[in-house]
């Protein structure tokens, strides 16, 4: 490929390539500024005066400056508590899926393992089955998993699909250094702790990143199970109503500050709310970027 | 050639795993290695994890089949699961009969057809288009903004969406601008418009994601063909159409096999979120048809009966597809 590249440099360029060219970077831009323009609006409005954001035409730079909107998503009932939660759920969600996938997974990668393929199979199935909305949610009352925190951490505590990429990154981890422990007389909680484990930090890496971006994302399981628990309110959910609220035009969001000045909108504090809920991942952003990079292309070259 | 950016993910994931479920069918009977009863004491430590961990599966994903007798029962919390009334196939009977539960079916199929058709299109599109931007910098930028919006959680992709489409918003503002309307669209009140606007969030949320597949399965081609190629005086439309995509063909069809299962679990949260009374008869979806009935009208039994359609469908046509994939071509899931 880079032969190929060096001789069309030298080669004259032929209008078709050029005019390619022209356009190839066009809908790229296009395709850059559709996809950054929404989220930078949000941003502007998020800092604009409410009622003025109403007239339209805010587009990247607020008109009518203010932080109106943030003092009072901050000050907003459940705001605090659903951060709280969202946090909380992310960092545990994410420790225990980490611990028991990177387990399971290590289990079924060792060839001498007598249930190997009966375990394998287990896991498989339920990629494919699930028993659906109504009897999950029994079964989560009946185990009063409803109105408590750990809804969010231990029903999605190992899923199949991670279990299996951690898997097939372990098997292809060179045997002889699993071989080289036993031989010295290592066990296989060992050699899963001191030798596997610190091999597998790029994988690690890239699962832990998918189940944190889908416990802080996740909105729906707080609806179902904890809707009438505001204790375990999350961000996200506090958001979705504050949609929901909009929408139908009820707009119970400036309610809370009602008696001071009524320069917001539910639409400003919500483009607030956003960015305040969009904020961690933005700012991490960056960093995780590199993680499902670099552990994904290792996870795909192995073969 | 080195990926500078090295974006490979669920592709080599969906790739890799299909591979893997597909050996472990056949391998399973292939070696009987003999487990002397010492390995198997210094196995105490996984014997006793995976006891473990099928405890956990079978009540977490398991047991719930089981509720699955709902459908079939006049289910009520009182009554339990051992002394409700039999139905029979009453609940289903209804189902079938309804004309709401009819028109979700045909909402949720063909929302789901037109997700999966524009977003791969769309991926394998801007894949081969991103492929030829020869400046790495560039390059980068875009692959970074691309990905961005997949991390964004379905609130937020609905509330911008909303925003950009409301009365003031961009695309009405841009519209008026070029003349090209004289009054606001209502977008969200016009039936017709709601199943392209949801494959429009689809497309926007995932088009950089689902591009990282194919990226990576296009770097991964003989960089001599395409050389061959151009001795050969290919152009580069011939050599995408006789090189690039007969080599993306095994990494298109695994994924389309993979996603077909999802095909009707795909239309929840973005249905539900933009849907309102207006568009109701649009963009209800089987998922949201449970939601109402078995969870605010609290009929768990019809509830369970139309999600129980739901997962039994999603198989079927994941084993078609797979059929029909194994039959036509050598790629297949399992």
């Amino acid at each position: 490929m880079e032969k190929t590249v060096i001789k069309s440099k030298l080669k004259k360029p032929k209008a078709g390539d050029v005019i390619f060219n022209i356009c190839n970077g066009i809908f790229m831009l296009l395709f850059c500024v559709v996809t950054l323009y929404p989220v930078l609006n949000t941003l502007a409005i998020s800092f604009n005066d409410g009622v003025d954001a109403m007239r339209g035409g805010v587009h990247l730079i607020p008109r009518l400056f203010t932080t109106q909107n943030y003092t009072t998503v901050f000050a907003l009932k459940n705001i605090g508590q659903g951060a709280i939660i969202s946090v909380s759920r992310t960092v545990l969600g994410t420790l225990f899926a980490l611990v028991a996938n990177a387990l399971l997974a290590f289990i079924v990668s060792q060839k001498k393992f007598i249930f190997r393929s009966q375990l394998s199979l287990f896991w498989v199935i339920t990629m494919y089955v699930n028993g659906g909305m109504i009897p999950i949610m029994i079964l989560y009352k009946n185990l009063h998993l409803t109105n408590s925190f750990w809804v969010y951490v231990i029903p999605a505590m190992i899923s199949g699909f991670n279990m299996l990429v951690m898997r097939t990154y372990m098997e292809g981890l060179p045997e002889s250094l699993q071989e080289a422990a036993q031989i010295d007389g290592a066990g296989y909680m060992t050699i899963f702790v001191k030798v596997i484990s610190p091999l597998c930090k790029p994988i690690y890496a890239t699962v832990a990143l998918f189940v944190a971006v889908g416990q802080w994302n996740s909105w729906f399981d707080t609806m179902l199970y904890n809707r009438m628990a505001d204790k375990y309110t999350t961000l996200q959910y506090e958001l979705m109503k504050m949609l929901s609220a909009v929408t139908s035009l009820k707009g119970n969001a400036g309610a809370a500050t009602s008696g001071t000045t009524v320069n917001i909108t539910p639409i400003s504090v919500r483009a607030a709310a956003t960015i305040v809920t969009m904020a961690p991942i933005v700012m991490l952003y960056p960093f995780l970027q590199r993680y499902f990079v670099t552990g994904l292309t290792i996870g795909g070259v192995k073969e | 050639m080195k990926q500078p950016d090295g974006s490979h993910i669920p592709g080599n994931m969906a790739a890799i795993l299909g591979k893997d479920i597909r050996m472990d069918s056949k391998k399973s009977n292939v070696k009987k290695t003999r487990i002397t009863a010492k390995e198997l004491g210094r196995q105490k430590f996984m014997l006793i994890w995976s006891a473990i961990f099928v405890i956990y599966g079978f009540v977490f994903y398991y047991l719930p089949l089981g509720g699955w007798i709902m459908a079939f029962q006049n289910y009520k919390n009182k009554t339990g699961f051992l002394h409700s009334q039999w139905v029979g196939l009453d609940k289903f009977k209804f189902l079938f009969s309804d004309a709401t539960f009819l028109r979700v079916i045909r909402n949720t199929f063909c929302m789901g057809t037109m997700n999966l058709v524009f977003t791969t299109v769309m991926a394998i599109f801007f894949a081969i288009v991103l492929n030829e931007v020869r400046h790495s910098g560039p390059k980068k930028v875009i692959q970074t903004v691309s990905y961005l919006p997949h991390f964004l959680s379905w609130i937020i992709v609905t509330g911008i969406l909303n925003d950009a489409l409301s009365s003031t918003g961009i695309v009405n503002e841009l519209l008026k601008k070029f003349g090209l309307i004289k009054d606001t669209i209502p977008f969200f009140s016009i039936p017709a418009l709601f199943w392209p606007i949801v494959t429009f969030a689809h497309l926007w949320k995932e088009t950089g994601w689902n591009t990282i597949i194919y990226l990576s399965a296009i770097t991964s081609i003989d960089p001599n063909l395409y050389e061959a190629a151009s001795i050969d005086g290919a152009g580069r439309w011939q050599k995408i159409k006789h090189i690039t995509l007969p080599s993306l063909k095994p990494t298109i069809i695994v994924l389309l096999i993979m996603n077909m299962g999802n095909l009707l679990n795909a239309g929840f949260e973005v249905q539900y979120l933009l849907g309102n009374g207006l568009v109701k008869s649009v963009s209800d979806t089987i998922d949201i048809y449970v939601l109402t009935w078995g969870i605010s009208q609290n009929d768990y039994s019809l509830g369970t009966a139309a999600g129980i359609f739901k997962s039994v469908v999603s198989i079927v046509i994941i084993l078609i597809a797979n059929a029909i994939a194994k039959k036509t071509t050598d790629e297949r899931l399992f």
